[in-house]
Formats: structure tokens, sequence, C-alpha cells
């Protein structure tokens, strides 16, 4: 059961990117382009998706357990390191390059476009060598 | 800074469509939702591995569902040379699994929980991409 919430969450996400025309990586860089011709709408999925799921965690964690799993299970983490300084500015750089971050990255893949392809091939590889290099424990 | 393209509607109601994935995600599964952790655990971890293959397989259809009921063609355009979105790809996939989240897991799951972390994270991968878009408008 909770194999279907998997895939239905995914498709209702996918869907979201689509409507949003956040798939479209145009829209991306014209949300980042803010020094010159400044498209806004990526800030408004954030509102959009933010209004429905921050209460509904509120609401949610009150629960003893979700409905499919034995326990509520995500990272508490809150250490503000170097990690997540040089890896959100690394990711930054390549989501400024392309438009292109791993949601609709992947969602872009049923339009069976190279580009894509290429782009989440890479992506893969990315986080292949962060595991392999142990690249997320350096200091 | 001139404002174009801005589509309210369709962001703000993907948005909500968006916030909902990650909300029945969370109700049902236990789980938040972050697309980076998600496909790369796919692909390096044995735990959980076929919900995430399944959420991305949905992330794919969501797209193709969608354009079977609009009976319309989704129309994206990448400008990139391969070798750059290759280059992007690969920073997008190290530095999203270096800082734990992209624009999914810190930038919705994260500031819907109101993590001091995913909000340092969120603003700096903001500032770091419309610095990059900048330099590759002037340059």
């Amino acid at each position: 059961m909770n194999r279907l919430i998997s895939l239905i969450s995914g498709i209702i996400f996918g869907i979201g990117l689509v409507i949003s025309q956040m798939i479209n990586p145009e829209k991306v860089l014209g949300f980042l382009d803010l020094f010159g011709n400044w498209d806004p709408s990526l800030a408004f999925v954030m509102i959009g998706a933010l209004i429905i799921s921050s209460p509904m965690f509120h609401i949610i964690k009150k629960r003893e357990k979700p409905v499919l799993a034995n326990e509520f299970n995500y990272s508490n983490n809150k250490n503000i390191n170097k990690q997540l300084i040089y890896g959100s500015v690394l990711f930054g750089a390549g989501w400024g390059l392309a438009g292109l971050c791993p949601g609709p990255a992947i969602s872009s893949l049923a339009l069976l476009n190279i580009y894509s392809i290429l782009f989440v091939v890479s992506m893969f590889v990315g986080f292949y060598l962060v595991k392999l290099l142990n690249l997320n424990s350096i200091r | 800074m001139n404002i174009v393209n801005f589509t309210p509607y369709s962001a703000l109601t993907g948005g909500i469509i968006i916030g909902f994935a990650v909300a029945i995600f969370f109700y049902f599964n236990g789980r938040l939702v972050g697309i980076s952790g998600i496909a790369s655990n796919a692909l390096t971890e044995e735990r959980n591995r076929l919900d995430n293959i399944l959420f991305l397989i949905g992330l794919i259809i969501g797209p193709i569902i969608y354009t079977l009921f609009k009976q319309e063609q989704i129309s994206i355009s990448i400008s990139n040379s391969y070798l750059l979105l290759m280059f992007a790809g690969l920073l997008v996939g190290i530095g999203t699994r270096i800082s734990g989240g992209c624009t999914s897991g810190h930038g919705i799951s994260g500031i819907g929980r109101f993590s001091v972390r995913s909000i340092v994270a969120t603003i700096t991968f903001m500032i770091v991409g419309i610095i990059t878009v900048y330099l590759k408008n002037n340059l």
C-alpha cells in the first residue's frame, strides 16, 4: 500500500510541476534573472506549496505515527555547517547554468528529449561520486 | 528589473498541487519529499529502494497523464550546449548531496517545518543561482 502512495505522490508532484510550468527551464531561469527580465512565478509555486504543506506537517506530526509506516522518518539535522553552504553553492551554480533542479529534470524525462536525459544522467553520476568519495563528510 | 512572463495563477495552482503531494507522502508514509534524496537513495541505498523508484516513476508519468487528459503538448526550451548541461547536472548532483537537499527538500519540506538549516540552504542556492544567471547574461 505504501508503494502505491509513493507512486501517487510522485504522479501528483509531477502534475504540479507541469501546471506550474516549473518543468520548463526557461521559467526557472526567468526567476533567477532578477536583474534582467524577472519572472516571479517560481516564488508563487513555493508559496502555493508551503501554504498547504506547512500547516499539514504541523497537524500530521501530532499523530503518533504515519498511516502506513511505524514511525515518521526524516532528518532532524540542525547543523548549519560548511557542507550545507558549499553544497548549496554548487547546486545553485548548476541550477543557474541549466535552469533544472532534480524534480523538474526527472519529470522532463517524460518528454524524451536528449537534454533532459544528459542532465539527469550527469546528476546521477554526481550522486554516485558523492557516495563513492564520501564527499559529504569532508570538513 | 522588468517583470515578464509572470504566470501567478498557474504557479500558485501548481504549487498547491505540489504541496498536497508532499503532505500525502508525509501523512501515509511518514517521509518528507526531497527529490535529490529520493533519487540518490534509489541509486545508492537498499532501504526504501522500491518506494523511491516508484516515486521517480510517478514524477515521469505525471506529465504523461496530464497531456493525455488535457490533450495538449508540454513544450520546454533548453538552449544550452550538451557539455554545459552535463557540467550543470554534475554540479546539481554533487551539490544537493553535500548540502542534503534541493528545491523540494530544503525549499519546500525544510522551510515548511521552519528548519533554519533549510532556510539558509535555500537562500544560498537562490543567491548563487541569481549570480550565475547574471554572469551568464552579462559576460
